[in-house]
């Protein structure tokens, strides 16, 4: 349903995005992963038909986005990164010009305009002005303007900004909903977001993809050991190699005088047997925290490092920091 | 609806829910009004001078006296109220961030562009009706040539119709609308000088181009009555190549 092949765009001398080829099957949802200045927001605008590329080739529904913008802006709904809001125009107003604008028939653009604030929850503030609504329900008349038309393929820079926990789960609730009949492509930098929705997940970085996968392959990938930072307060010169003789350790390395990371291999905690271990010999536990998987660490690994020579893992926890155990002594 | 529609709604419901429009034909009325009342006034006094004096009343001619000059002053007015009317209609949207819905939906640009003219020259049509009024009533008490009238009304319309494509152009160029109302005042006065210097530079065919290319002359005319197929022709040329240039530069901004 959306094929980009060698997409670069470039901003003067600056690379927004390199070569970017991906593809998105038909009822399929994709997330695009990136960190700020990856080149998300770029890919996106060029599909939706908003910013032509320096070159390669984006097609949406089979139809270039560059040779042929009316067809693709007319199956595509577009929630740009900043939502696209009238605020001087009440929520009813601003969808129906949406809707207009967006060709719906004359004859059913209440009704299109009624279906799609039930569906966001807009309905106790049809009337209001968008000026005046809190930026979780501006972010949802942003999505609602993208709805509208109910068109085949989404395109949604972002689509949780600014939502409150609750906001966030009903709208992944929704983009699961709308997949199957909806080819969908959206961007986030948070990775339980993407995981969240996204059947495949697409990481991007520096205007490069860096990965792209599946969602249980991509974490398969990066969970291969478990990681526990330990900091001690008195730690000996010989505790990096005392350390690594504890049975399950796979390997030590010392991040600097007082911290130590150590490895494990998947599935294994070894917080309970380093406390011990360090209480025993008195070196001083500070702290002893499982090491969470950051969108950040990713990138390093992904952008530093071969995938085939990767040794160093840190152990995936998928929510942040809901399970990380810190331990202060 | 057509997508063109869909735009000129929504720039009209914009227009009447900003209290921009109001000011701008409430001071544009009131400027106005004072252009008529004043000659009116001057005339009476004159005329009442003569009647102590001589006994009889001079023979006035309204059109003349009144009109003519109300209506030259008239494009000062529009000059300095125009651009008003259209520094929102492509800055604001840059600056929301709107456009990017604009012209991801599926409208040409020559949808927005025209739409957007068509509302802001709906809203000046408008504001010269009230006007009529107060000519209407002049011409109830007054003995009024009315063919004169409606050219001049022509004249001003397409003046309005120039200055507003101008002045889209100028708020196509910016995101602040404080720069596109200056933008659009140093186009409009450069267009306007043109004549001043058609004139200095003379009888070559250099200053008769400078001239041909200000709208005023082409104004006067009107003004006068007479009504010229080149003038007419003027005229539509203007807006469109305003109109025409306000495409390329939203255009062009995509690329950016
Ligand atoms: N109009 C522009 N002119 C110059 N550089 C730009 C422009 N827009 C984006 N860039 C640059 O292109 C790169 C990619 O930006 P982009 O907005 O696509 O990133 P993103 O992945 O959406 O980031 P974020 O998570 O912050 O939204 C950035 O380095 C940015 O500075
Ligand atoms: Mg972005």
């Amino acid at each position: 349903m959306i094929q980009v092949e060698h997409l670069t765009k470039r901003y003067g001398p600056k690379t927004a995005i390199d070569d970017v080829t991906f593809a998105v099957e038909k009822g399929e949802v994709l997330a695009f992963l990136g960190p700020n200045g990856a080149g998300k927001t770029t890919t996106m605008r060029i599909l939706a038909g908003s910013l032509p590329a320096t070159s390669g080739t984006a097609r949406v529904a089979g139809y270039d986005c560059f040779d042929q913008p009316m067809e693709v802006k007319r199956v595509i709904g577009y929630l740009p990164e900043i939502p696209p809001l009238y605020t001087e125009m009440t929520v009813t107003e601003y969808l129906t010009f949406a809707s207009r604008i967006k060709a719906v028939p004359a004859s059913q653009i209440a009704n299109a305009v009624d279906q799609v604030m039930q569906r966001l929850g807009l309905g106790e503030v049809r009337g209001r002005l968008i000026a005046n609504l809190s930026r979780g329900f501006k972010q949802r008349v942003g999505l609602a303007q993208a709805l509208v038309h109910n068109p085949p393929v989404l395109i949604l820079d972002e689509p949780t900004a600014g939502l409150d926990p609750k906001q966030i789960i009903e709208i992944r609730e929704l983009i699961r909903e709308l997949a199957g009949s909806h080819t969908i492509i959206l961007s986030t930098h948070i990775l339980p977001e993407a995981t969240a929705v996204a059947r495949r997940v697409v990481i991007i970085h520096e205007g490069r993809i860096v990965a792209q996968d599946s969602q249980e392959r991509l974490s398969a990938r990066l969970r291969r050991s478990e990681k526990v930072s330990l900091m001690l307060k008195a730690p000996p010169p010989e505790a990096r190699d005392q350390l690594a003789l504890l049975p399950g350790a796979l390997s030590v390395q010392q991040e600097d005088a007082n911290t130590f990371l150590v490895e494990a291999e998947l599935g294994r905690d070894l917080r309970d047997d380093l406390a011990r271990f360090v209480v025993a010999r008195r070196w001083g536990l500070l702290e002893l925290k499982l090491v969470t998987i950051t969108l950040e660490d990713v990138f390093l690994r992904l952008t530093q490092e071969e995938p085939a020579s990767e040794s160093v893992l840190h152990s995936a926890s998928q929510e942040g920091d809901s399970d990380t155990g810190e331990v202060q002594v | 609806m057509s997508p063109v529609g869909a735009v000129v709604r929504k720039e009209l419901r914009t227009y009447f829910a900003s209290p921009i429009a109001y000011v701008v034909a409430g001071v544009f009325l009131l400027l106005l009004g004072l252009l008529l009342f004043l000659p009116i006034l001057a005339i009476s006094n004159q005329s009442l001078q003569m009647l102590r004096l001589q006994g009889n009343l001079p023979d006035i001619n309204l059109n003349q006296l009144v009109l003519r000059p109300a209506f030259a002053n008239m494009a000062v007015v529009m000059l300095l109220l125009v651009p008003m009317l259209t520094m929102r209609l492509f800055a604001e949207e840059k600056k929301l961030k709107t456009m990017e819905l604009l012209l991801t939906s599926p409208l040409t640009i020559t949808d927005i562009v025209v739409g957007k003219f068509v509302a802001a020259f709906a809203v000046f049509a408008g504001m010269l009706a009230l006007t009529a009024l107060g000519t209407a009533a002049l011409g109830a008490i007054a003995d009024l040539r009315w063919a004169p009238v409606g050219t001049a009304y022509l004249g001003v319309l397409l003046l309005g119709g120039v200055f507003l494509s101008v002045g889209l152009l100028a708020s196509g160029l910016t995101e602040n609308q404080v720069i596109a109302v200056v933008l659009s005042f140093g186009f409009l006065l450069l267009i306007w000088l043109f004549d001043w210097v058609g004139q200095l530079v003379g009888e070559s065919p250099f200053g008769k181009l400078l001239s041909y290319l200000s709208p005023l002359g082409h104004f006067d005319n009107l003004v006068k009555g007479l009504v010229d197929t080149k003038d007419l022709v003027y005229f539509a040329a203007a807006i469109i190549f305003s109109l025409f240039l306000t495409h390329r530069v939203i255009e062009s901004q995509r690329w950016r």
